[in-house]
C-alpha cells in the first residue's frame, strides 16, 4: 500500500474522531488510519489491563443470504451449503449466533484470506450470514463470493458502516450498559440489536488475545455517539494499528498477506482445526484432496512460533537457518510488550516444527540464537 | 587536521547528535528522533575497532515500531560502544542526548565537521520536518 498516495485513500467514519485524540495517520488497506496515539507500548499494555477501543471500519463486514425463502424451514442448511462450496469449515452446525473462524480457499487449497462466519441470532434471518472478511481483499473476497453463488444468494456489503472492537478484560464492564446483551454472549457468540431500525451486530471476539467485543454500528450521530460514549469512559483508551499487530503477534494470530498468503494451505499455516471432520470425511471443499493428503501425510513447512534468544527482535523476512542452511523465514516478528522481549511467528520446515528446536534468526547477517516456541505467547482471555 | 579543543556538539540531517573533543566524536541519537521511534528495545552498536566512511549505516536502533539505522557521522574508527544499552535500551529514550549515547568514534577528517548543523540550526531543521 505504500505506493498509494494519500489523497486516493479512503477515510473512516471515525476519521475525525482519531485527529481529535492526536491519531497520526498511515496509508493501511486502502484507508487512511491511525497506526498509534500515545504510542504502541503504552496503548498495547492498557489493552492487556483494561480496555481498547480499535477502529476496524476499513474491514470486510457484509452479509450474505439466501435469494428466496429466508427465515423458513432449512433456511441455515441451505445457505450453509453454498458458503461450504468456499470454505471448508462446517457452518451448517452452527448455532443461531454462533461464529466460526474460517478460510476461504482457492482450488489448489491456498488461503484467499480468513473470516470470520456468523449465522444471524434470529430465527426470523435464518439463511444470512454475516461475514468480516479482511480489509486489504475485501472487494476480491467480495467479487469470488459473488461469482460463485450467482443467482443463490445474494451478498450485501456493510463496509460504509463503522466497526470497531472493544478488547481487554474490562470490555464487558465497559460494554454492558450500552449493549446489556454483552454480559450474555459467550466467545464467538453474536447478538443483533435493532434499534431505530437501523441493525447493531454485538459479536464476543477479537484479535488481540484478550477478552472483548466487535461492534458494527451505522453510520450516523447514533453510531458515532456511542463510540465517543465508549471513549468517555475512563477505563477505555483509542488503540492504533501498531499495538494491534504486536497485540495479535503475542496472541498468536496470523495477519492474512503475512502469515499466510494464496501460496499457503491451512495444514501449513496450522489452521488444520478449522475445518471440522465432518468436512473432512465429506472431502468436498476446495484444495481438499491436496489439504487431506497433508493432514494424513504432515507437511513440508509449517507455521511456528519463534522466540529469539537475545534481544534484536527478528521481523518479517529475517531467514532462518540451522547449521548454515536455509529451514525457513520469519514472516510476522517485533517485539511484545507482555512477553517484555522479542515475538515472532513464521514457517520452518516441517521436521525442525518442535517447540524448544534451536534455530539461528539472521538479522543484518549476523546469527541470532532462538528457538521454536508454542503458540499463543500470551496465554488468552476469552470468555467460554 | 581540525582539533577541537573545547567539547563542540554538532547535529545531522538523520538526527544525530555529535559531540566533538580532540579527535573523538561521541555519538547518539537525538532528543527528537526518540520521541519519534518511540519506545526503543534494542540497539545494534558498531564493534569497536570497526572503520566506517561517513554516510555509511554505523548502528541500527529498534523501537516496538520499527528498525531503523544510524549513519556515521564523521569517517572514524570506532573505539568504545555504550555496552550498558544491551541491558537497558530504554535509556535511549530516558537520556537520549546523555547516558543513551552509542558509541565513540576517533575521527580522521574534522574537516567532515562542516556540513553539519549547530543546535540552532537544527532546531530550524526539526521545525521544518
Amino acid at each position: 500500500m505504500a505506493d498509494q498516495s494519500i489523497d486516493t485513500l479512503r477515510r473512516t467514519p471515525l476519521y475525525e474522531l482519531h485527529q481529535e485524540h492526536g491519531g497520526k495517520m498511515v496509508p493501511f488497506a486502502g484507508y487512511e488510519m491511525p497506526v498509534q496515539f500515545e504510542g504502541v507500548k503504552p496503548e498495547h499494555l492498557w489493552t492487556r489491563e483494561h480496555a481498547g477501543l480499535f477502529d476496524v471500519s476499513h474491514m470486510g463486514p457484509c452479509f450474505l443470504y439466501l435469494k428466496e425463502g429466508l427465515g423458513q424451514p432449512g433456511a441455515h442448511e441451505k445457505i450453509s451449503t453454498l458458503i461450504e462450496r468456499l470454505v471448508p469449515s462446517a457452518i451448517s452446525t452452527l448455532k443461531p449466533g454462533q461464529g466460526r473462524l474460517t478460510v476461504l480457499l482457492n482450488d489448489g487449497g491456498g488461503i484467499l484470506d480468513d473470516l470470520i462466519i456468523t449465522r444471524m441470532p434470529d430465527a426470523s434471518l435464518d439463511g444470512m450470514l454475516y461475514i468480516v472478511v479482511n480489509g486489504a481483499v475485501k472487494h476480491d473476497d467480495w467479487a469470488l463470493i459473488r461469482e460463485k453463488l450467482a443467482g443463490e444468494a445474494e451478498l450485501q456489503t456493510a463496509d460504509d458502516r463503522m466497526l470497531v472492537a472493544l478488547q481487554g478484560p474490562e470490555a464487558e464492564a465497559v460494554l454492558t450498559p450500552h449493549f446489556p446483551v454483552a454480559a450474555e454472549l459467550s466467545f464467538m457468540r453474536c447478538a443483533h440489536v435493532q434499534k431505530d431500525g437501523e441493525r447493531y451486530m454485538v459479536s464476543r471476539c477479537g484479535y488481540t488475545g484478550e477478552d472483548g467485543f466487535e461492534l458494527l454500528l451505522p453510520n450516523n450521530e447514533t453510531g458515532l455517539a456511542y463510540v465517543r460514549g465508549l471513549l468517555a469512559d475512563e477505563r477505555v483508551k483509542p488503540i492504533g494499528l501498531g499495538a494491534r499487530n504486536s497485540l495479535r503477534l503475542e496472541a498468536g494470530l496470523c495477519l492474512y498477506g503475512h502469515d499466510m498468503d494464496a501460496s499457503r494451505t491451512p495444514v501449513e499455516a496450522d489452521l488444520q482445526w478449522v475445518i471440522q471432520k465432518s468436512r473432512r470425511e465429506r472431502a468436498d471443499f476446495p484444495g481438499a484432496e491436496k489439504i487431506l493428503k497433508q493432514i494424513a501425510d504432515g507437511p513440508a513447512e509449517k507455521r511456528v512460533g519463534i522466540l529469539p534468544l537475545e534481544r534484536a527482535p527478528a521481523r518479517e523476512g529475517t531467514e532462518i537457518h540451522v547449521d548454515g542452511q536455509l529451514v525457513g523465514m520469519v514472516t510476522s516478528g517485533g517485539f511484545g510488550p507482555s512477553t517484555d522481549g522479542p515475538v515472532a511467528m513464521g514457517y520452518v520446515r516441517a521436521d525442525l516444527a518442535e517447540p524448544g528446536t534451536k534455530i539461528d534468526l539472521m538479522v543484518r547477517g549476523k546469527a541470532r540464537a532462538g528457538e521454536v516456541a508454542a503458540l499463543p505467547f500470551v496465554q488468552p482471555n476469552y470468555k467460554r | 587536521m581540525t582539533q577541537f579543543t573545547q567539547q563542540t556538539t554538532f547535529y545531522t540531517e538523520d538526527h544525530e547528535w555529535v559531540t566533538v573533543h580532540g579527535d573523538l566524536a561521541t555519538v547518539g541519537i537525538t532528543r527528537y528522533a526518540a520521541e519519534q521511534l518511540g519506545d526503543v528495545v534494542f540497539v545494534e552498536t558498531p564493534e569497536v575497532g570497526k572503520t566506517f566512511k561517513k554516510g555509511d549505516e554505523m548502528a541500527v536502533v529498534e523501537s516496538v515500531k520499527a528498525a531503523s539505522d544510524v549513519y556515521a557521522p564523521l569517517s572514524g574508527e570506532i573505539i568504545d560502544t555504550n555496552s550498558a544499552l544491551a541491558d537497558s535500551p530504554e535509556t535511549v529514550n530516558e537520556h537520549p542526548e546523555g547516558e543513551g549515547w552509542f558509541c565513540v568514534i576517533k575521527f580522521s577528517d574534522g574537516a567532515e565537521t562542516r556540513n553539519l548543523m549547530d543546535k540552532d540550526a537544527y532546531f530550524e531543521f526539526c521545525k521544518g520536518q
